[in-house]
């Protein structure tokens, strides 16, 4: 596997392109055959899901991009933590951790400047988040407890907050219905272009997107973040560095980016913080990472995919009369497919090696 | 202790029994299906997918009751959740991809298509489907206890399942050769395989067990709970059964006790919830995670999960 841990220039850098590119074609291949057997036509349906999602430059910008930012960012927190092997599955939460914090500040802090408010808000919301995310981190490395449970076990207890929040200290001063106040215009994220809904997040997200590619291709702690994710132990044994540092640097990074996630939607969208703000995109966003392959930019083009699909729906329903639900179907069908050729690539590689086809068995 | 007398005692042993009946309702489903995770879980498979396996419980249990009867659809139901743990297996076990990342999808993909079937059958707007619910069997004498009688033996088929499946399953584990292997392929394939257990073979079927039983869970909730069927009806219980397995230490008795614990919490919610809408019942519904969270650090003692819990077989080379 020595080529999936050098440089990025590498003459294998088509691969995972080529490895997504066949993992969408299947899935779309089985999406067709599904939708067929459920009696609907595959062709009218992507062709609404297609149009909902590109047919316009509204649609495009102001729902399809709009539905990317959040996955954009999640994807990025989910990318970075499984690059160190760090099963963060708590993305979800992280996210809520992080718009409580920046409504919490937005709507308590009487500042008028944006100069001021927003900045302020954007450092609560990653703190929050990196804050969520260092309960597994000290559970994992201090006590040994895997993050796969702690950070699902910590969603729960994010969303359960969110909730008594909504309903009570945070709940609007109007006392309707069960949410925030709106924050103040000083705390929404301006608009990219005039007359579309699309924010200054999507930037942010693909500001983050850079930073954590030129982070992981060119810096010592990337590379670092690198080898633990290649080989914890032998990251360990070489010697060179303590392996705990980079686990705690990559689930608070991670907390943080979710966390941004969150606020980011509150600011740029919803300008208000109520239950059930996210449909799940901490749970898509492990998607979005494992179609770029982990790799920042390629999130970017799969987030943009997961947005689509999520814009697509509503008009695959209103126009083909497919239930938009068959979208978290092919979500689901996306991540199979890619897992399959990453085994089938993997399963080449090793006969390709070896020369021989049965060597599965011989390492312990 | 001192002073009682003023106020009858009787309303409260009522409100108390209620109570108790609608907090076992609440843990039957999630019994079932964190005692089928802690199978799964023992043989080193944690199945994220478990949500998917209860949906389709759910709706398998509809479709079933509505072809044949309530215990035709509490067979459909288990049988549906297994075939969605079989897929989950089939990726994770078999084809030995990551068993966090491929449960994930199974759940997503389970709580699509579920719909999808669900709209497709019953139009886009779904009628509120009516199905008949099964019975309680009332257990002469056992009832009668005082309190806790109608809570525990006042139930339908699906609580006293439990009854049967929790010394069951603890005899199965700890006192049969078959439970030690399975246990040894939890802590450690390696040992196993080279002891001649096949760890594909178990892991496999520990899954599939895992997938049944959280089927069962939610046809409890579409024919016993609630006579009806709601997309995303699961709401999460599959995620909580994981949580009560940790909790419970991944010991049968110990997940009943959690099971308990958690449709306690639930219940004391709704009991609240009727009584003063200003009490913070969401930090009720949140404490079982922190207890559990406190329980996987060590507060109730030690308590870890299996060694070789999410771990690829064969290891893949780095």
């Amino acid at each position: 596997m020595s080529d999936q841990s050098g440089t990025p220039r590498v003459r294998a850098d088509l691969r995972p392109a080529l490895g997504a590119a066949a993992a969408l074609l299947a899935t779309m291949a089985i999406a067709a055959a599904l939708l067929a057997l459920g009696g609907h036509s595959p062709a009218v349906a992507f062709g609404a899901l297609a149009r909902g999602a590109f047919g316009s430059w509204h649609n495009f910008i102001s729902v399809t991009l709009v539905q990317a930012t959040p996955l954009l960012l999640t994807g990025l927190a989910v990318a970075l933590a499984f690059k160190a092997r760090v099963w963060n599955i708590g993305a979800e939460g992280q996210l809520h951790a992080g718009a409580l914090a920046g409504v919490a500040v937005a709507v308590s802090v009487p500042a008028s400047s944006a100069f001021l408010l927003l900045p302020a808000t954007l450092l609560a919301a990653a703190a929050a988040g990196a804050l969520w995310a260092s309960v597994p981190a000290a559970m994992k490395t201090r006590m040994g407890v895997g993050e796969v449970i702690t950070t699902l076990l910590m969603n729960f207890v994010a969303l359960f907050l969110a909730q008594f929040l909504v309903h009570g200290p945070l709940r609007e001063s109007r006392g309707v219905f069960n949410q925030t106040d709106a924050i103040p215009a000083a705390a929404q994220l301006p608009t990219l272009i005039p007359g579309f809904r699309l924010h200054l997040g999507f930037l942010i997200g693909i500001l983050i997107a850079v930073a954590l590619w030129l982070y992981l291709a060119r810096t010592p702690g990337g590379f670092r973040i690198r080898a633990v994710g290649a080989s914890p132990r032998a990251a360990e044994v070489s010697g060179r560095f303590r392996t705990t540092p980079v686990i705690w640097r990559a689930f608070l990074v991670s907390g943080a980016i979710a966390g941004l996630a969150g606020w980011i939607q509150v600011s740029g969208i919803t300008h208000r913080m109520y239950e059930g703000l996210s449909p799940g995109w901490g749970y898509t966003a492990i998607a979005v990472a494992l179609l770029a392959r982990l790799h920042p930019l390629a999130a970017v083009l799969t987030a943009i995919v997961f947005g689509a699909l999520s814009a697509g729906g509503g008009a695959m329903q209103r126009e083909a009369g497919v239930p938009d639900v068959w979208v978290r179907g092919i979500e689901a069908l996306v991540i199979l497919a890619v897992l399959t050729v990453d085994r089938v690539l993997q399963t080449i590689d090793r006969r390709a090696a070896r020369g021989s086809p049965r060597a599965a068995h011989s390492r312990a | 202790m001192a002073r009682r007398g003023l106020r009858t005692p009787v309303p409260d042993v009522a409100a108390l029994s209620s109570f108790l009946v609608s907090a076992v309702g609440l843990a039957v489903p999630l019994a079932l299906a964190a005692l089928g995770e802690t199978v799964s879980q023992r043989a080193g498979v944690i199945n994220i997918g478990l949500e998917g396996s209860v949906i389709w419980g759910a709706l398998g249990g509809a479709l079933g009751s509505l072809a044949g009867g309530g215990y035709a659809g509490l067979l459909a139901g288990a049988l549906a959740g297994g075939a969605a743990a079989l897929v989950f297996a089939v990726f994770a076990v078999r084809l030995n991809t990551d068993q966090i990342i491929t449960g994930t999808a199974v759940t997503i993909g389970s709580l699509g298509f579920t719909g999808a079937l669900y709209q497709s059958r019953f139009g886009v707007t779904g009628v509120a489907l009516e199905l008949e619910t099964l019975p309680a069997w009332e257990l002469p004498l056992l009832s009668r206890i005082p309190v806790v009688g109608p809570a525990l033996f006042d139930q339908a088929l699906t609580a006293y399942l439990v009854y049967v499946m929790v010394p069951l399953l603890a005899w199965l584990l700890f006192r049969t050769r078959w439970g030690l292997a399975l246990r040894a392929v939890g802590e450690s394939p390696e040992a196993a395989h080279a002891a001649g257990v096949p760890v594909v073979r178990t892991r496999m079927l520990a899954a599939v067990f895992a997938g049944l039983m959280a089927g069962l869970a939610g046809a409890h909730l579409s024919l016993v709970h609630t006579g009806t069927f709601a997309e995303n009806m699961s709401a999460g219980k599959g995620f909580i059964a994981i949580a009560v397995v940790v909790l419970g230490r991944w010991r049968p008795a110990g997940v009943l006790a959690a099971a308990l614990f958690f449709g306690g919490a639930e219940a004391l919610q709704f009991a609240l919830q009727a009584f003063d809408a200003d009490l913070p019942y969401p930090l009720f519904l949140a404490l079982p995670y922190v207890l559990s969270l406190a329980a996987l650090a060590g507060w109730f003692g030690r308590s870890r999960a299996p060694e070789g819990l999410a771990l690829p077989w064969p290891r893949r080379g780095h």
